[in-house]
């Protein structure tokens, strides 16, 4: 055992500086030397000051801007410390709903939500991102489908035709990476700055 | 052979041993003894605590009773069984034990007075009175009272008591044939006689508790099939006692007793009811195959033999060499040189005189010249190393090249050149040049050869598609030693063998990692029996060869090894095989079991209730009933032993995964099943 | 299930099998003590390292002295990393000035690290000061996983010595593994991910007014370095509570395939180290060839189950042609979420780019059987592979019998040793797993932390457990695990997971190591064709499947067969 001990201490100390402190510090100098948008976290700005980060969704919730999809992250209750309260998309404390196929919590949810989108756009089907919570609940993107879902009341908020966001949308609709790898989407933030710049008011 | 006392074995279902077994069954639900055993000792416990659940519901009147009794009588039926299977294997034994025990009457034997053997003045005394090292006379008609080594005399001795062989054999002292079997009879002369084994502990003794199962210790193999059993035992164990907490989260409890007969469906009860006699039957196989093994452990590592040490002589080739060829010096006819040689070897009564004798009649068609019959055979002396004749014509001989050449005067490089060379290509090709002469003149060669056992070939290459190196081992010069070892088929061959080489060649062998089997019968091969993995030694043998091999071959027959391996592969691949099934099986269980316990809380788990079996109780109590029978139902396939077959590793894996593997995941399926129409038939649950 | 969704599976698949030889082989002469090409850079820092860790230690160990200092190695580690959580509060690197952790959870968190689990009872961005993340998870992310893979090439010298009771150096392998193999490795993926998007800081967070004018504090840090480690390593820790499902751990399909990469090259490599260091590279691909057919398998399973959508939405007016999104990302979508759900159980990494818990029945039942089958298709970085030699040891011995020969595997004898350790290794898994559960489904405190009601609750149970057993570290993360009962039973179910395993493995190994090595012939039967591949892959579908089958039919089968009647809990 004690022989143990002089190679157990010295390893753990120098492979600590070494894993824990030189590599971290020394990959954040390269990447803030070299890659400074991508380190700091793709950070959005408009005439200078952050609107968000362009991996991180945001909670958009009047009718003139696209949703995101619903979010289940929570924060503390500014009243008791040790209960939380629903705060979509709250980039401080990724979270998904964790509820099971089966959950009544679930059925009941989707179905207020699809009800309700299905007759905001009257459609008779939902897409399945429109009504579910992503894993991280700070999804950046919805389905080119569900983006589409919205144009109706989007229009109507903002009174343009329908047209004029449809080619927000299909333009800004990426395809599979690489061309096959991933989903189809849309990053909701880069719509709605589009929409903003559309109409500046 | 005339009669097998151990080889007319009893039939596989004598009654008097059925009956034996079936007290046998019962007696052994000791639990000190069972212990041993842990799944079936385990399953005993869960019966006791079934039976106790029986009893309280029929003193409460509560319960089920009916289902709840039904249980517990088929675990305990699941032990019965189990033990049956052990007592039958046993029994068999006890059967043979019985007969060898006969012949170990108590004698009177002539302890002779003085230590010198020459000295024959004697006392009698009983044959349980002797004791190491004393010397006894033993005359025609007594029975050698202990097993010993002749130290003066020559006998010929019955000795079918332990071959079972009624020809006499001759028991003399020094060399190779001087042990001498207690309980066997001189049949003529006398013999003295030194006592090497102490009363209880001779070879017959110890035979008899061999075939007993009286000494059995678990082997290394066995040992470690236990702990894999053992070990699944305690699995299920750990599954199915925290079902009743997983279980009682969905709001289901689950009683005592369905818990358990899941515990015992699960647990490899088939194969751990049936391990130790598949055991004993190995033994018990060897033994009815005349060949006696020292312990379980030898008869496991037959299988395991990589390399097989054969001696040349009596198992590979005939014990002696034959005459196949004439070969004449120019100037003298075949048949010339054949009738000479045929009147040379007329009165010669060795093996190869009369190969000689039948060779010149048989392919040559020569006749014996008329006054043969008065010709004065001269025999073979260690001085002239020549035999032959001397007639009213003159005088004619027949010895090894150099004898002849010294008896003609003259030298190898004198002869014709058509004789030299028949005399190399002779030695060449493995046999034994024989020189002919006539009144002084050299007439020809004979063709001695050692003549390759017809079918041995074939038995070698089944061998080699076991995975079994075989080695010959010989006396001869290498160039002979590789003859005979292509025309044969071994693998290698050590020529010129002393013991020291083969006990070397075994050492160099097991350090690779393979395992040796040989046998002997020798003193001179005891270090090497010894040495060896498996090492037979003959019955006809020395003692100290028959103390240094593991098992002894009553019928000393050498070529029996093969038979040996494949006995001990037969065991390891019935306990690896019914191991399988009785994993595979629990599949099936599960899907009768699983869906009869939950389908109260989820009716939809009904789903998984595959076989459509017609009540939870049903399920249950079939699958536990099918548990139980499948025991006695595999004695039989215990008992025989799964067949084996030198197909090689891969192509029999694959069969016996098919039988056992699958076999074992389908027949539950249809046995359950069966036994579930007849449960429900007859309104047992 | 799309065309594109299977060739995307089948392209990363592709990307791994493609790294298993070069890796492999890097590794094999890493074990061996050669040179390689990182010898000009590393070498000198090897040096010093074990200079100073003293000569007199550096020697050959037996398998005691190996595991021995493996032990105290790991002592150390644990203490250490305990301490840092404690007092976080009070060292630097705390930008966001976060509180110490409190004794139970840095318990079970630092046991966590140690144990190459990763479990996570906490959320990363809320509880972790950027010292705690670096020098305390960080450094165990390496080292964790450095002793993994030592002590895998204690197993191969196990079966390729011949003779002999000495099986290397741990204080050598561990030293080598870091510098030749995951600290290259990390650094050049760690800068692949941060040139694709992931961000590397020593900012905690920014606050950013969203186009709506709310205010969203965006956390942030050093993740990408962190990132290659946890999924090189198989560690799976994430920087963020929402593990690689947080667009900042995980910002594109690209970086999603590089992960599940990285999560599965040096377990499947190691086959291939395993297969040249025993001398045949048939074994090698014999082993990695189980892995694939149960790995492939489940994959099959999670994919369609997934793909299909939940029924239960549809007749909502879902459609379902998405899948079942709930709980994953929408650049994800139902195939990389399912490979990536399959990969990261099926090695023990546990890192996650959707909520398993949200899986549909049969889709979450791959993870939860992955994780039962003992992780070990391919499992975690070592362990995955000694786990898998233990598994082939069973099947040659039954197997072995069964051609009518004392077992042996690659030409050493298994026997009644063997078998007990083995044996008494494979008890951890159930006796752990199956007995806290069952205590745990009957205690009330317990119970309370349950998210979903029904068959899942309990499913969220045994997963916890199985999870915590298995050293993976994912979750059905609906479950409060941060409690008393459930930091202190996870820690200790981590402890026997990694450990109480590890001690008779390595005895295995150093009884195999002494037995002289046999040479094959006809009558050995072959360890390199399908029909043993066919065989490992029954043992462990079979010895698994029995084990757990009546705790999945209350779990996930029943949650599965209740889909049609519409129930809900």
């Amino acid at each position: 055992m004690i022989e143990h001990l002089r190679p157990a201490l010295v390893l753990l100390g120098s492979l600590t500086v070494l894993t824990g402190v030189a590599y971290p510090l020394a990959i954040t100098g390269v990447a803030q030397a070299l890659l400074p948008g991508a380190a700091n976290g793709s950070l959005v700005e408009v005439d200078g000051k952050v609107v968000g980060s362009a991996l991180i969704g945001q909670s958009f919730t009047a009718a003139k801007w696209f949703h995101g999809r619903p979010s289940a992250t929570s924060a503390p209750d500014p009243n008791d410390a040790t209960k939380t309260i629903d705060a979509p998309y709250n980039a401080a404390n990724s979270s998904g709903s964790n509820l099971g196929p089966l959950s009544a919590k679930l059925i009941d949810r989707v179905k207020a939500d699809a009800e309700m989108l299905k007759a905001e756009a009257g459609a008779a089907t939902v897409p399945a991102d429109a009504v579910t919570t992503s894993a991280s609940g700070l999804d950046p993107h919805v389905s080119p489908a569900y983006a589409r879902l919205q144009v109706k009341r989007i229009a109507a908020a903002r009174h343009v035709t329908p047209d004029v966001v449809e080619a927000l949308i299909a333009a800004r609709v990426a395809g599979r990476d690489l061309g096959f790898l991933g989903e189809p989407r849309v990053n909701v933030l880069d719509l709605n700055l589009a929409l903003a710049r559309l109409d500046p008011s | 052979m005339s009669h097998h006392p151990l080889a007319s074995a009893p039939s596989l279902f004598d009654r008097g041993i059925l009956a034996r077994a079936t007290v046998d069954a019962f007696v052994k639900l000791d639990p000190r003894r069972l212990v041993r055993n842990p799944v079936i000792f385990v399953t005993e416990v869960v019966a006791l605590v079934v039976t106790l659940v029986f009893v309280k519901d029929v003193a409460t009147s509560t319960g089920t009773p009916v289902f709840d009794g039904q249980i517990a009588a088929w675990l305990w039926f699941t032990v019965l069984f189990a033990n049956f299977a052990e007592a039958f294997a046993e029994g068999r034994g006890k059967a043979q034990a019985d007969a060898l025990r006969k012949t170990r009457s108590d004698t009177v034997a002539k302890r002779l007075l003085f230590t010198d053997p020459d000295e024959h003045a004697h006392s009698g005394v009983s044959s349980l009175d002797l004791e190491l090292d004393d010397l006894v006379l033993v005359e025609a008609g007594d029975v050698i009272p202990a097993d010993g080594e002749v130290v003066r005399g020559v006998a010929s001795v019955n000795e079918s008591a332990i071959t079972g062989e009624s020809a006499p054999v001759i028991r003399e002292s020094g060399g190779d044939r001087s042990a001498v079997t207690g309980g066997t009879t001189v049949l003529s002369d006398w013999v003295v006689v030194r006592i090497t084994a102490a009363p209880g502990s001779t070879f017959i003794d110890k035979m008899i508790a061999l075939v007993e199962g009286a000494e059995r210790q678990k082997t290394p193999n066995e040992l470690a099939l236990s702990i894999l059993l053992s070990g699944l035992t305690l699995i299920f164990l750990i599954t199915v006692v925290t079902l009743w907490g997983i279980a009682g989260y969905s709001g289901t409890t689950i009683t005592v007793t369905v818990l358990i007969a899941l515990l015992v469906t699960l647990i490899p009860t088939t194969i751990g009811g049936l391990l130790s006699a598949i055991g004993i039957a190995g033994m018990d196989r060897l033994i009815r195959f005349n060949v006696i093994a020292t312990s379980g452990r030898a008869v496991e590592a037959a299988g395991d033999v990589d390399t097989l040490l054969l001696d040349k002589t009596g198992t590979i080739t005939f014990g002696n060499r034959m005459a196949t060829e004439f070969l004449p010096v120019p100037g003298i006819s075949v048949e010339g040189l054949a009738e000479a040689a045929l009147v040379a070897s007329h009165a010669d009564e060795t093996p190869e005189g009369r190969s000689i004798v039948a060779l010149a009649r048989g392919l040559h068609g020569v006749a014996e010249p008329a006054g043969v019959e008065t010709a004065v055979f001269v025999p073979f002396t260690a001085q002239t190393r020549l035999s032959g004749a001397d007639f009213a014509g003159g005088s004619i001989r027949k010895g090894a090249i150099d004898a002849v050449m010294r008896h003609l005067g003259t030298r190898l490089d004198q002869t014709p050149a058509a004789f030299r060379d028949a005399v190399d290509r002779i030695a060449r090709t493995g046999g034994t040049p024989l020189a002919v002469c006539e009144n002084g003149r050299l007439i020809g060669a004979i063709h001695l050869k050692d003549v390759v056992k017809p079918d041995i070939k074939e038995r070698f290459a089944e061998l080699r598609a076991m995975g079994i190196r075989t080695v010959m081992v010989t006396g001869d010069n290498p160039v002979t030693a590789a003859a005979i070892a292509s025309e044969a088929g071994v693998d290698d061959f050590i020529a010129e063998a002393t013991p020291q080489d083969k006990l070397a060649y075994i050492r160099s062998e097991q350090a690779h990692g393979r395992l040796i089997a040989m046998c002997g019968d020798g003193t001179n091969d005891a270090p090497a029996l010894a040495q060896a993995d498996v090492g037979v030694a003959m019955q006809s043998g020395t003692q100290a060869a028959r103390e240094a091999g593991n098992m002894v071959d009553l019928d000393s027959n050498p070529t029996k090894l093969i038979e040996v391996v494949a006995i001990g592969k037969q065991l390891l691949m019935t306990r690896g095989s019914l191991t399988t099934f009785s994993i595979a099986n629990d599949v099936a269980k599960y899907f009768a079991i699983i869906p009869a316990l939950f389908v109260a809380t989820y009716p939809q788990l009904n789903t998984l209730n595959v076989m459509g079996l017609a009540s939870p109780e049903s399920a249950i109590l079939s699958a536990v009933i099918f548990n139980a029978l499948i025991i006695i139902a595999l004695i039989p396939l215990a008992l025989k032993g799964i067949a084996y077959r030198p197909i090689g590793a891969a192509a029999l894996l694959r069969r016996n995964l098919l039988v056992y593997g699958v076999g074992g995941l389908v027949l539950p399926f249809v046995g359950i099943k069966a036994i579930d129409l007849l449960v429900a038939a007859l309104h047992l649950a | 299930m799309t065309v594109f969704g299977w060739l995307q599976i089948l392209f990363i698949l592709a990307l791994v099998l493609a790294s298993v030889v070069p890796l492999g082989r890097h590794m094999a002469r890493v074990f061996a003590g050669e040179r390689t090409f990182l010898s000009p850079v590393t070498g000198p820092i090897e040096r010093g390292l074990l200079a100073a860790a003293g000569r007199s230690s550096l020697g050959p160990q037996t398998w005691l002295g190996y595991t021995l200092a493996m032990l105290v190695f790991n002592a150390f580690g644990f203490a250490f990393l305990y301490a840092i959580l404690r007092l976080q509060a009070v060292l630097p690197g705390n930008p966001r000035g976060l509180d110490g952790v409190d004794p139970l959870l840095a318990f079970n968190t630092a046991m966590s690290f140690v144990a190459n689990t990763n479990w996570q009872a906490y959320g990363g961005e809320t509880t972790m000061s950027h010292l705690s993340q670096m020098a305390g998870l960080t450094v165990q992310n390496f080292l964790s996983a450095a002793t993994g893979m030592a002590l895998a090439a204690v197993m191969i010298r196990g079966f390729a010595n011949s003779g002999g009771d000495r099986v290397g150096n741990f204080w050598v392998d561990v030293t080598r593994v870091t510098l030749h193999v995951l600290l290259p490795a990390s650094i050049v993926l760690a800068l692949v991910f941060v040139a694709l998007g992931i961000p590397q800081t020593l900012v905690a967070s920014v606050d950013a007014t969203t186009l709506e004018g709310a205010k969203q504090t965006i956390a942030l840090g050093p993740v990408a370095s962190q990132e290659a480690i946890k999924l090189l390593g198989t560690n799976g820790g994430g920087f963020f509570n929402a593990n690689a499902a947080h667009p900042f751990e995980n910002p594109t399909a690209i970086t999603n395939a590089l992960e599940i990469w990285a999560l599965l090259a040096v377990s499947f490599a190691l086959t291939h180290t395993f297969g040249r260091m025993v001398g045949d590279i048939r074994q090698g691909w014999a082993i990695l060839a189980v892995m694939a057919i149960i790995l492939g398998g489940c994959l099959v399973v999670a994919y369609s189950a997934e793909a299909g959508g939940n029924p239960l939405l549809t007749a909502l007016g879902v459609d379902p042609s998405l899948g079942n999104l709930e709980g994953k990302e929408v650049r994800f979508g139902t195939s990389a979420s399912a490979l990536y759900a399959v990969a990261t159980t099926a090695t023990s990494t546990g890192s996650v780019d959707s909520m398993h818990e949200s899986f549909m029945p049969l889709g979450g039942f791959m993870p939860l059987l992955l994780i039962k089958l003992g992780e070990i298709v391919p499992g975690g970085v070592g362990s995955g592979l000694f786990g898998i030699l233990v598994i082939a040891i069973l099947t040659v011995f039954i197997a072995g019998l069964m051609v009518g020969r004392t077992p042996e595997y690659l030409g050493k004898k298994i026997e009644a040793r063997e078998m007990k350790l083995a044996m008494l290794a494979q008890l951890i898994l159930p006796a752990t797993i199956l007995g806290f559960t069952a205590v745990a489904a009957l205690l009330p405190s317990a119970l309370a932390s349950l998210a979903n009601a029904g068959p899942h609750g309990l499913t969220e149970l045994l997963y916890a457990y199985a999870s915590a057993t298995g050293n993976n570290g994912s979750a059905f993360a609906g479950l409060t695990a941060n409690t008393p009962w459930f930091n202190t039973t996870l820690g200790i179910a981590m402890f026997l997971g990694r450990f109480g395993y590890i001690v008779p493995v390595m005895a295995i190994a150093g009884s195999l190591a002494a037995k002289t090595r046999g040479s094959a012939s006809a009558g050995t039967f072959p360890t390199h064709g399908p029909l043993f591949v066919g065989l490992v892959t029954a043992v462990i579908l079979i010895l698994g499947g029995l084990q757990f089958f009546p705790a999945f039919a209350l779990g996930p089968i029943v949650e599965h067969l209740l889909i049609p009647t519409g129930q809900t809990f």
